[in-house]
């Protein structure tokens, strides 16, 4: 097991990844009392690349992506986000962020066009509103029913309204936790094509799934975590290669096995 | 183990959580004050009467109504000078001064009532402080009956009601400076019910409506997995505070104003008979009054919000969130009983210093108080009601900016062990780089 957990984060990538820097996270440390979830985890990822967070249950990826999301505290280490530091201009970053945490919900008493309406009205005035809430209704294509309330929606319906949500706000940085989690395979293609979209108009997405078909498909970059330190890293290319894999699952099941 | 066992087990671990456990704690905890609040009470209702008496007479028959008020109270005073006596009384924390006229025997045995002038020293307008007038009441009937006794056994010529009746008495009553001339303490207590009664359940219900709701909300936050999302989005931890504030106190008015309606008729129809006008004794409230009520109202309505908001964030489900509301609930609970019985000024230092503390107290305590120009307690009651909201709102925005809305920690900066750790390793790191 090769254990990457202190290093040098250059502004070239070590995998030839040359794009502007939107993440930088140089040695993050998070701990909850005497248990460490992160041990000192440092990456780049750049504008417009969809960046995977890989690893077994615990490992410590949603700690790192809640971090990422503002919701909590840095313990130790440094992470930069459009040049501006996390800790220090969280607001700031607010503005210009998504964040689909893996088990969110909506609220229930509104209906799904509500919700939406609710969300953009933090982002955008008048008529733009309208235009985030349309886009928004397209990408949660959810029929007559987005006129409902949130609580007769399905497991499936609430997740692509919540995808909805995250994506309406064009937002510069992604994070999604579980992006189809409660999607079927159609629903879960038309998410993927959606955001594949998104990177192409600047959108940097950091993704972190226990699907790693979708890992495959989706990410340009990925970084395995494992017990709180970052146990390898490349593209998904790179990484079959090294591992002679046929497939990431392969990879996953060879490194922290 | 046995399956009985194995389910009793888990039940158990299900059942007696923190936040089951801390508001049966507190409850047990305020009971406990509550009783030593009304001990105080019931030594008050046993005990005799201390009394001043002004005896002007020098006839037989005052002479034995003194005597019998001697033996069934506790008498501070007994001469002939009454501003001497009611300022002793009043020192002493006396009850009443008696003044029996010089013509008293002569007016009984000519076949006329005799009238003792009573001079109350009223401490307080609960509905348990006109307790120590009715123990009054009973000392000078027992003098009375005394009276009739003798009259009996002399064979007097009054008539058979004088004999069987000889005393009347005519009231004034002296309540923070105000004097009331022909009015007892019985009587105003009667006159105040309406405030006494009404006002501290509406504050109740108000505080208890609101409260509950911002609990629930952060507890439904958290159950419907929608507040990682709301803190996330692009808006100040304080407007989320802020406005989920103003929600619940829009949301707890309202509910209270539907209860008002309904209990103010009920009041209506219990005391429709009464016909006393409050303003024939110079108790009414003015236009700056009803501002300070209604500041009052306010600044504890406020109070009572933040201190909910900052429970709230303990609350992980609706139905952590319910059980979170009990600490709220008792605390509204506790001042509207106490401040229905006794007068704030009547009660015992602990009392004092709990009712204060409580800022849902203060608008309960605000009508009877302006009602006396008491001003210095109610103004002091606002000041201390907005500081102790703006402590609790300060509280909620650190802990929303901390893990602990999420995680239930708080989250520390890296002067732990473990920041020195990765501290060193970053050094050893670099050294590696060079």
């Amino acid at each position: 097991m090769t254990v990457i957990g202190v290093e040098k984060v250059s502004s070239e990538d070590d995998d030839g990844f040359t794009g502007k820097h939107v993440i930088v996270v140089e040695n993050l440390c998070k701990s909850y009392g005497d248990f460490q979830a992160l041990k000192g985890i440092s990456f780049v990822a750049h504008e417009g690349e969809v960046f995977g967070l890989i690893g077994p249950n615990g490992a410590g990826k949603t700690t790192a992506l809640r971090i990422l999301a503002t919701l909590l505290q840095i313990t130790s280490g440094k992470v930069t986000a459009f040049g501006k530091d996390l800790g220090q201009h969280p607001e700031e970053i607010r503005k210009v962020l998504s964040y689909l945490p893996e088990d969110a919900g909506a609220y229930k008493n509104l209906t799904g066009r509500d919700y939406l309406e609710f969300v953009a009205d933090f982002f955008t005035k008048d008529h733009e509103t309208k235009e985030m809430v349309q886009r928004g209704l397209e990408i949660a294509d959810l029929g007559d029913r987005i006129d409902t309330k949130v609580e007769t929606y399905s497991k499936g319906m609430t997740r692509r309204l919540l995808v909805a949500r995250a994506l309406m706000t064009r937002p510069r940085l992604a994070i999604l936790d579980e992006l189809t989690s409660g999607l079927d395979v159609v629903n879960a293609q038309e998410i993927r094509r959606i955001v594949k979209q998104a990177t192409k108009d600047g959108t940097t997405v950091l993704l972190s799934s226990h699907n790693m078909l979708e890992v495959e498909l989706m990410c340009d970059r990925i970084v395995l975590i494992d017990n709180g330190l970052i146990v390898e890293r490349g593209t998904p290319a790179d990484l079959k290669k090294k591992y002679a894999a046929s497939n990431i699952e392969e990879v996953f099941m060879k490194v922290v096995a | 183990m046995s399956g009985f066992t194995n389910i009793v087990k888990k039940e158990l671990r299900e059942l007696l959580t923190r936040s089951t456990i801390i508001p049966v704690v507190l409850m047990a905890v305020m009971f406990g004050l509550l009783g030593n609040a009304f001990s105080g009470i019931e030594d008050e209702i046993t005990a005799p009467p201390k009394l001043g008496i002004v005896n002007m007479d020098s006839g037989v028959l005052s002479e034995i109504a003194v005597s019998q008020i001697g033996n069934l109270s506790e008498v501070q005073y007994n001469g002939t000078d009454v501003n001497m006596a009611l300022d002793k009384i009043e020192q002493n924390g006396g009850t009443a001064v008696l003044v029996i006229p010089a013509n008293f025997t002569q007016r009984v045995m000519d076949g006329s009532s005799g009238s003792v002038e009573i001079y109350w020293i009223m401490k307080g307008a609960g509905l348990t402080d006109s307790v120590s007038s009715t123990s009054v009441e009973t000392v000078l009937s027992t003098a009375s009956a005394s009276i009739s006794a003798y009259l009996i056994e002399h064979n007097t010529s009054a008539n058979a009601s004088i004999v069987l009746s000889p005393t009347s008495h005519t009231d004034t009553t002296i309540f923070r400076s105000k004097e009331m001339i022909g009015i007892s303490p019985t009587e105003i207590s009667s006159m105040l019910s309406s405030q006494s009664t009404i006002v501290p359940i509406i504050i109740m219900m108000i505080v208890m409506m609101a409260g509950s709701t911002i609990i629930s909300s952060m507890g439904m936050e958290k159950e419907n997995k929608t507040l990682e999302t709301l803190l996330t989005l692009p808006v100040r931890r304080s407007s989320i505070i802020a406005g989920k504030l103003a929600a619940a106190a829009i949301v707890g008015l309202l509910m209270a104003g539907v209860y008002m309606i309904g209990f103010g008729y009920y009041m209506q129809s219990l005391s429709a008979h009464q016909n006393i006008d409050l303003a024939a004794y110079g108790l009414t409230l003015g236009v700056i009054d009803y501002l300070l009520v209604g500041l009052s109202l306010f600044a504890s309505l406020l109070a009572a919000l933040a201190l909910c908001m900052v429970i709230g964030t303990f609350a992980t489900s609706y139905k952590s969130a319910q059980a979170l509301i009990m600490p709220i609930t008792i605390l509204t609970i506790i001042p509207m009983f106490i401040l229905m019985m006794k007068d704030f000024n009547t009660l015992p230092t602990t009392g004092k210093v709990l009712i204060y503390a409580i800022p849902f107290s203060h608008p309960m305590m605000a009508f009877r108080s302006l009602m006396f120009d008491d001003y210095v307690l109610v103004i002091s009651g606002i000041v201390y009601s907005t500081a102790f909201a703006a402590v609790m709102i300060a509280v909620a925005s650190w802990i929303f900016k901390t893990d602990r809305l999420l995680t239930g920690r708080i989250g520390k900066k890296a002067k732990t062990r473990n920041g020195l750790l990765s501290f060193i390793s970053s050094l050893i790191a670099k050294r590696r780089r060079a």
